[in-house]
């Protein structure tokens, strides 16, 4: 323990650390709303391997409440706390009291990054390249995807593995490698035209096409789209999107996740004419919904934004959401597949969508859904979760498998680019034949199936 | 020794036991689910067998340091709470269910093995440890021990105490001793495994619990009446005993407690009854056929306004959901949340509701109650905010008053969650001078350099 420097007293500042800022403004009785009855202990993914209280929610809200009543300073321990999260919301769902754990954590995090007491120069530079730079300019990210597809059909990711030439490449980077996705060929403006519309529309729908969804999943995308064709819904794409943002408000970056989401509503409202006009805005990532629709609380005292946020996050839905509420039309062709679902956190815990995504897929007809043990548990990815914490993100990822391996489902539906990344990572490494599939990418297939076999 | 000394000496002479010593690791550990304690201790150590425990003890022993015994700190009076610089012995690292013997009804489990993990082998072999407390996801069965926890299942079946065969002990002098066995009848000297069960961890550390378990009942019957009046519901309690049922579960919610479940889950509660009634009969299904029917008669008889019965486990569930959700709906709408366990006698219940509901207008108070009606274990619960000092002096007061009231009516101050530190003051007008004094007495011959849980249950 170290002890204050001279002069001072515990009393008057927080002993070996900085002052926060972020965690004291808070409205106290958000802090002081855990009443500390251990009910979240058993469902956090870090506190279950650990066993050591200053890993479970509890214990994080412990420390938060220490530093926002200055009983502690923001210290590299604590900094180390906060990114050791998964943020999976997983508390929230098993809070009796309705802590808003998303909340205190996304303030916790811009404490640690304004006292700088994680600041080495290779995590500065790493943060300042992906959430400053590139996450934050969608053409230099879909510049990124285009080299990174060159690379990798060209051969060139395949050479380097099998050659084992990552051995040469710094520790970093190595343990990197595995975890790049695939880039498909083709983005989502590529494949999505600017306003496609349905023999008869009922509604009106926004696209959100995503940033990593768009260089890697493009093809659910445009999934999705022809989804929402499929069931009445006129569909308008903005182009060349902006990252929604969830990335820097998880990251400590609120000012970032403010002017993306001021830039994505300016997008929109382009697109759209006003934000008015859109029954509903989509979106198929997790991740990225469960922050779309918390644009109103990110830009509350925004004068030109506050009200259009409010009426944006009104207007957001997860595409099952949006099935579920407005009934889809279910498929007739049969799909002979054995199914188990993993549940994203940002779905079941942000959003508290579970029941939504089974239904769709148990309406293809000849799927059939086996139920995982702890669909509900986080698999690592957890935004950059794997690449900041890569040993404890393996042991969650193996700990997935494992569940997933025990139903015998050839596939896994995973409604989250982030798990679905994470998931085909760990299942190559793994040399399983499982394949990740969006359930709406199931949905889609099964309603082209049934024009490929008109009649069925 | 000062606690910086303690840690430092533990980390040198028990290098391989895992002990936390930093002041963010130890702020984690520094309170239990009690509202409003908070105490930060020396160091809190993980042993992972009984053998370290009582090294460890022996070693704390000469040295003089205080020992706070915890599981996994849900207790509800601060019995886990660290006193000033004392050291934390952290038991849930030693956690396994050891054996489940079917041929004769017992179960071994380490201290700190969750409840649901024993409730659930039990269940695997098709057999039922009944005790339920609110936390058992969570809570250890060490920590049940300690605390005698006990759960929405007592009239029927007990708390914890009634299901313990056989305890090992780490003594306040670092002795390891084996207490009961898996007999039935056992006279043999004085049963001293109760003295340890619900001594809040003051006379000695549980390691091992040996337990009582019965056959799973084959069926179960869900009711839920509601009621204009509390005394038509506490009336219907009596009658119900009266015809010779011993229902597993009578549960009720008062008004305020109502409103709140309605507020937070929209189940379709009336907002304008006084009471409901969640009643549930488990055992054979001729039996429970016929005592459902029973209840149903004895609601209506008293004065319910309506009586539902699930005819299928999903409406059972969903039945049962308002009083399931009872304590979530209060906690959400306050701060600050402080759960009470005022206990009396049965045939005192409606009185004592009543006074509870007058005490807290007196006081300018929100207090929702709910609880056990079957076994007369009351929770009113406190919706405030710590950092209101005029309304925590009122919250103190009506309590007080409350605790007071409950002696009178021949109860208690403490049905299931233990004295710890919250019920201290209370002690001594519940138990009265001489019992007093003889807890004092076994503590000195256990314990006499007071070294475990000092100041828990008295000074």
């Amino acid at each position: 323990m170290q002890k204050p420097p001279p002069g001072t007293t515990r009393d008057d500042q927080p002993r070996n650390g900085k002052q926060a800022g972020h965690l004291a403004g808070l409205d106290f009785s958000v802090l002081q709303q855990c009443m500390h009855c251990g009910l979240c202990l058993p469902t956090c993914p870090t506190y279950d391997e650990t066993r050591i209280e200053r890993n479970s929610p509890r214990g994080r809200i412990a420390l938060m409440r220490g530093i926002a009543e200055g009983q502690l300073g923001v210290t590299p321990a604590f900094g180390e706390e906060m990114y050791f999260c998964l943020g999976c919301l997983a508390c929230e769902t098993a809070c009796p009291a309705g802590v808003r754990y998303g909340e205190l954590f996304e303030n916790a995090r811009p404490d640690v990054e304004e006292a700088g007491v994680l600041s080495g120069g290779k995590r500065r530079l790493v943060r300042a390249l992906t959430l400053r730079w590139v996450f934050t300019r969608p053409r230099l990210l879909r510049l990124v995807g285009r080299l990174l597809y060159f690379y990798q059909a060209s051969g060139a990711q395949a050479f380097v593995r099998r050659t084992r030439l990552t051995r040469l490449l710094p520790k970093t980077l190595r343990e990197l490698e595995p975890l790049t996705p695939r880039v498909l060929p083709r983005f989502s403006d590529a494949l999505i035209a600017p306003v496609e519309k349905p023999a008869a529309a009922t509604h009106r729908a926004g696209m959100l096409t995503g940033c990593v969804q768009d260089l890697t999943f493009s093809d659910v995308n445009r999934d999705t789209v022809d989804v929402l064709l499929a069931n009445g819904c006129e569909v308008v794409t903005p182009r060349a999107q902006f990252c929604c943002g969830s990335l820097h408000a998880h990251n400590g970056e609120l000012e970032l996740a403010r002017e993306l989401a001021r830039r994505n509503i300016d997008a929109m409202e382009r697109a759209a004419g006003s934000l008015d006009k859109l029954d509903v805005i989509v979106t198929n990532a997790a991740g990225c919904g469960s922050h779309l629709k918390n644009y109103g609380h990110l830009l509350p005292d925004d004068p030109r934004y506050a009200a259009r946020a409010a009426r944006w996050s009104a207007k957001v839905r997860d595409i099952h959401e949006w099935l579920a509420a407005t009934g889809w039309r279910r498929p007739t062709a049969e799909t002979p597949v054995s199914v188990t679902y993993h549940e994203a956190c940002h779905l079941c815990h942000g959003q508290k969508i579970t029941r939504q995504p089974r239904a769709i897929l148990e309406s293809i007809p000849g799927l059939k859904l086996t139920e995982m043990p702890e669909s509900t548990w986080c698999c690592g990815s957890a935004g950059v979760y794997n690449l900041t914490q890569p040993e404890m993100s393996q042991t969650l990822l193996r700990r997935k498998l494992k569940n997933l391996a025990a139903t015998g489902a050839g596939v896994v539906a995973s409604a989250n680019p982030g798990c679905t990344v994470q998931l085909q990572a760990g299942l190559r490494e793994t040399g399983s034949q499982v394949r990740v599939a969006h359930p709406v990418s199931l949905l889609a297939r099964a309603y082209a199936k049934e024009k490929a076999e008109p009649g069925s | 020794m000062n606690p910086t000394d303690l840690s430092a000496q533990i980390a040198c002479r028990f290098p391989s036991l895992a002990c936390l010593r930093e002041p963010e690791d130890l702020l984690p550990y520094s309170f239990d689910g009690t509202a409003a304690y908070r105490q930060m201790s020396a160091a809190v150590v993980f042993p992972t067998n009984a053998r370290e425990v009582a090294d460890l003890i022996r070693w704390t022993a000469q040295e003089g340091a205080p020992v706070v015994t915890r599981g996994a700190g849900t207790g509800l009076s601060g019995g886990s709470l660290p006193t000033v610089g004392s050291l934390v012995l952290c038991l849930t690292k030693i956690n396994r269910v050891l054996e489940v013997d079917a041929r004769n009804l017992t179960l071994l489990a380490e201290a700190g093995a969750s409840t649901a993990d024993v409730a659930q082998a039990a269940e695997g072999a098709g057999l039922f440890y009944p005790p339920d407390p609110g936390s058992m996801k969570v809570s250890t069965i060490g920590g049940n021990v300690a605390e005698n926890s006990g759960g929405l299942r007592g009239l029927k079946y007990g708390v914890t105490r009634d299901y313990i065969m056989g305890l090992e002990v780490v003594l306040p002098d670092g002795e390891l001793v084996w207490l009961g066995n898996k007999c039935v009848k056992d006279v043999a000297g004085y049963s001293l495994k109760d003295l340890f069960i619900g001594s809040e961890g003051t006379l000695g550390i549980v390691t091992k619990v040996l337990l009582r378990l019965l056959p799973k009942p084959a069926e179960k019957k869900t009711l839920l009446a509601t009621f204009a009046r509390m005394d038509a519901a506490a009336a219907t309690v009596s009658a119900i005993i009266a015809a010779r049922i011993i229902p597993c579960t009578l549960e009720f919610l008062d008004r305020i407690t109502i409103g709140c479940v309605e507020d937070f889950a929209q189940v379709g509660l009336p907002r304008d009854a006084e009471a409901i009634l969640l009643m549930e009969t488990d055992g054979h299904p001729a039996a429970v056929e016929d005592e459902g029917r029973q209840m149903e008669r004895i609601a209506r008889e008293n004065g319910a306004t309506s009586v539902q019965i699930a005819q299928t486990a999903e409406e059972a569930t969903r039945l049962a959901s308002a009083r399931r959700t009872a304590f979530s709906a209060l906690a959400r709408v306050s701060p600050t949340t402080i759960l009470e366990d005022a206990t009396v006698p049965r045939s005192e219940l409606a009185r004592m509701i009543n006074f509870i509901q007058q005490t807290a207008a007196k006081h300018r108070l929100r207090v929702g109650t709910f609880g056990h009606m079957g076994d007369g274990n009351l929770h009113p619960t406190f919706l405030t905010d710590e950092r209101n000092h005029d309304e925590m002096g009122r919250v103190e007061q009506a309590m007080r008053e409350i605790f007071d009231f409950a002696i009178e009516l021949g109860g208690t101050i403490t049905g299931e969650h233990g004295v710890g530190m919250a019920k201290k003051p209370f002690l001594p007008k519940a138990v009265g001078d001489a019992s007093l004094g003889l807890m004092r007495q076994v503590k000195r011959a256990l314990d006499p350099d007071n070294l475990l849980n000092p100041g828990k249950i008295f000074d």
